[in-house]
């Protein structure tokens, strides 16, 4: 059922994560103020869908485990999303 | 039945509890009703362990002093009482005794999809309690069940780390259990057996599952972070490290909360095929009882920051939580209406699993009624903490997931065992329950809405006449719970034999043998029907 990927594709996975990893690292030592956070996450979320699309097969799975997949994410932003309502909007001085 | 195989001695067939015998073939066995027994031990056990907590707990506020415990002992009670029951019966009861035991069997297929997952789920739920009785027996745990921070992470001496890793294993037990449930009900239908046929029990395992699989970890992370917080001195939660102690609040009722939906939907799904078995009745609005379920499941992830209200959460978020906790009030509502509605013009018996249903749906309304009560900002700031809360939680976990738990047990028990028990018992055992029960939690609304706070051994004298009452009643509930005890281990020696459908009910389950054999059904059914056509009486019997 599950056509899983060539190695090739695995290798090109593989060296895209540990390239975006030495970016992390590279930016870490840059100082872009508010923007420090962004584009750690922007990285980070780049590297998770990586994960997800190829080395979890979610790519070449079928509709019903795409679902649960994206229903994992929806929750992950239930909890991110509800959380900072309150620690964004938190009357600290 | 096949009959092939010649058995001149016992006329008994061959079914699950004598297929073969041994220590070996139950503890290593991969049958999902072999499965679900070891599960109803286990847990039982557990039960009986929780409740010898609660009656030291009531016996302690018999009197406004402290008298017979230490403020310290007291802690260590109530903390363990929830832990042992949340995490080690209420949570798992239902799902893996009668989930596992009728999946299954309501499908028309042999086993789970995967049975060997099955019993290692049951494994690490037995390590997970190993660690959790270590953890009581070496001195107990003090932090509350909820394991609020920086407390439990920084100042409490007991055995914070040996409970958190118990319930972190147990977790696991959780999520292999909705996965296989998932999975299996996804897969494994009988022919013709649609969506829309699934009796309303599968449903609601169904959308339970989801909130396992979904939820689970991020409880187990939460708590695997108190631990590195003790271990390590990592700062998540300590603000003194940079952490913040509302980021464990989140992240535990962010599982904690939806776990109560976990508890009590396989609950409305007992309910659902009691009550219209015993009023001869197709169920009232299928559908809407069915995507009820699954809008708690939904509905239910969005609320936990009412447990928040006045822990320092901003206000707009707790505006936004409060609004979101009278949604989820909705498809619990119309469950309700339904069940009621499915009773209308009914011809309504009153055996002893439909004493329990009745019971649930009268106690799950009061519960969740004095929830909307709970989720209202303003008034949530005179009863938070208080005995009002500690009786709401019970009027849903007690009044509504024991009975029903207690009702499924009396309804599948001849299917179970294929022993029938002495009903007058039963209804007896049912109406004690239900008087305990009220005389224990009825009295707690009034003594927490006067303002007694929950988690004191001691409280001003004013308050005695209703804790007596409260106390009477839990002995009373004591008696109750044992009663069923005593009456269905009788039947398993001296009960009548149970036919194949004692209640006249529809359901596949109903039509394999009792007890089913092994392989649950010899021929694969095919499904013409829909579930509950009881007005029909022409539903096949084996």
């Amino acid at each position: 059922m599950t056509h899983a990927a060539s190695p090739r594709t695995y290798v090109i996975v593989l060296l895209a994560l540990l390239a975006l990893t030495v970016v992390t690292t590279v930016v870490a030592h840059i100082d872009l103020g508010p923007g420090n956070s962004a584009v750690a996450m922007l990285i980070a979320v780049v590297k998770m869908l990586l994960v997800m699309l190829f080395f979890m097969h979610i790519r070449y799975e079928a509709r019903l485990t795409r679902l649960f997949a994206g229903a994992g994410l929806l929750w992950l932003l239930f909890m991110i999303g509800l959380v900072m309502a309150d620690v964004l909007s938190r009357n600290w001085r | 039945m096949s009959s092939k195989t010649v058995e001149p001695v016992s006329e008994t067939p061959v079914n699950y509890l004598n297929a073969s015998f041994g220590l070996r073939s139950w503890l290593l066995t991969i049958d999902h009703k072999r499965i679900a027994l070891l599960y109803l031990v286990t847990i039982t056990l557990f039960f009986f362990v929780g409740g010898v907590f609660a009656l030291l707990i009531r016996l302690e506020l018999l009197t406004p002093r402290g008298d017979l415990f230490t403020a310290e002992t007291y802690n260590k009670l109530f903390t363990m009482h929830g832990l042992i029951m949340i995490f080690f019966f209420l949570i798992p009861a239902v799902p893996a005794v009668l989930g596992n035991f009728l999946v299954p069997l309501m499908i028309g297929a042999r086993d789970l999809a995967f049975p060997r997952i099955n019993l290692l789920s049951y494994y690490i739920y037995a390590v997970g309690g190993t660690f959790t009785m270590y953890s009581v027996v070496a001195g107990g745990v003090d932090t509350g069940w909820t394991f609020y921070t920086p407390y439990s992470s920084t100042y409490s001496n007991t055995h914070v780390t040996a409970m958190v890793i118990g319930i972190f294993i147990t977790g696991f037990s959780s999520i292999l259990t909705g996965l296989n449930f998932i999975v299996t009900i996804h897969k494994m239908r009988a022919p013709g057996l649609t969506w829309f046929r699934l009796p309303l029990f599968l449903w609601s395992i169904y959308a339970t599952s989801i909130i396992m699989i979904l939820g689970t970890p991020s409880v187990a992370m939460a708590l695997a972070l108190v631990a590195m917080e003790r271990l390590l001195h990592i700062g998540i939660f300590d603000p003194r490290l940079g952490g913040d102690p509302l980021l464990f609040q989140h992240l535990f009722w962010f599982y904690s909360h939806p776990a109560v939906y976990i508890m009590i939907l396989p609950g409305m799904g007992i309910v659902s095929e009691i009550v219209p078995c015993f009023s001869r009745k197709r169920i009232f609005g299928y559908s809407f009882v069915a995507f009820s379920s699954l809008a708690i499941a939904v509905l239910g992830f969005l609320v936990w920051g009412h447990h928040m209200f006045v822990a320092g959460q901003s206000i707009y978020a707790g505006i936004i939580f409060s609004a979101l906790s009278f949604l989820v009030a909705i498809p619990s509502a119309v469950k309700v209406f339904n069940w009621t509605a499915t009773l209308y013009k009914g011809s309504v018996s009153f055996a002893t699993p439909m004493l329990y249903a009745l019971g649930f749906i009268g106690l799950f309304t009061i519960g969740g009624l004095t929830g909307l009560v709970l989720a209202t900002l303003g008034l949530d700031i005179h009863v938070h903490d208080t005995y009002f809360v500690i009786a709401h939680f019970h009027y849903i976990m007690v009044g509504g997931m024991v009975m029903a738990y207690l009702g499924g047990i009396h309804f599948w028990w001849p299917k179970i065992t294929g022993r029938l028990y002495p009903d007058s018992w039963g209804r007896l055992a049912a109406a004690i329950i239900f008087i305990g029960f009220n005389l224990t939690f009825f009295p707690q609304f009034i003594v927490g809405y006067l303002g007694m706070p929950r988690r004191y051994h001691v409280y001003p004298p004013e308050f005695q006449v209703l804790n007596v009452f409260s106390t009477a009643g839990a002995s009373i509930l004591g008696v109750g719970y044992l009663l069923p005890l005593l009456y269905l281990f009788w039947s398993l020696k001296y009960g009548a034999k149970s036919p194949a459908n004692p209640w006249d009910a529809t359901g596949l389950e109903w039509m394999a043998p009792s007890p089913p054999p092994t392989q649950n059904f010899p021929v694969t059914p095919l499904v013409a029907w829909e579930a509950y056509e009881y007005e029909k009486r022409e539903v096949p019997v084996a």
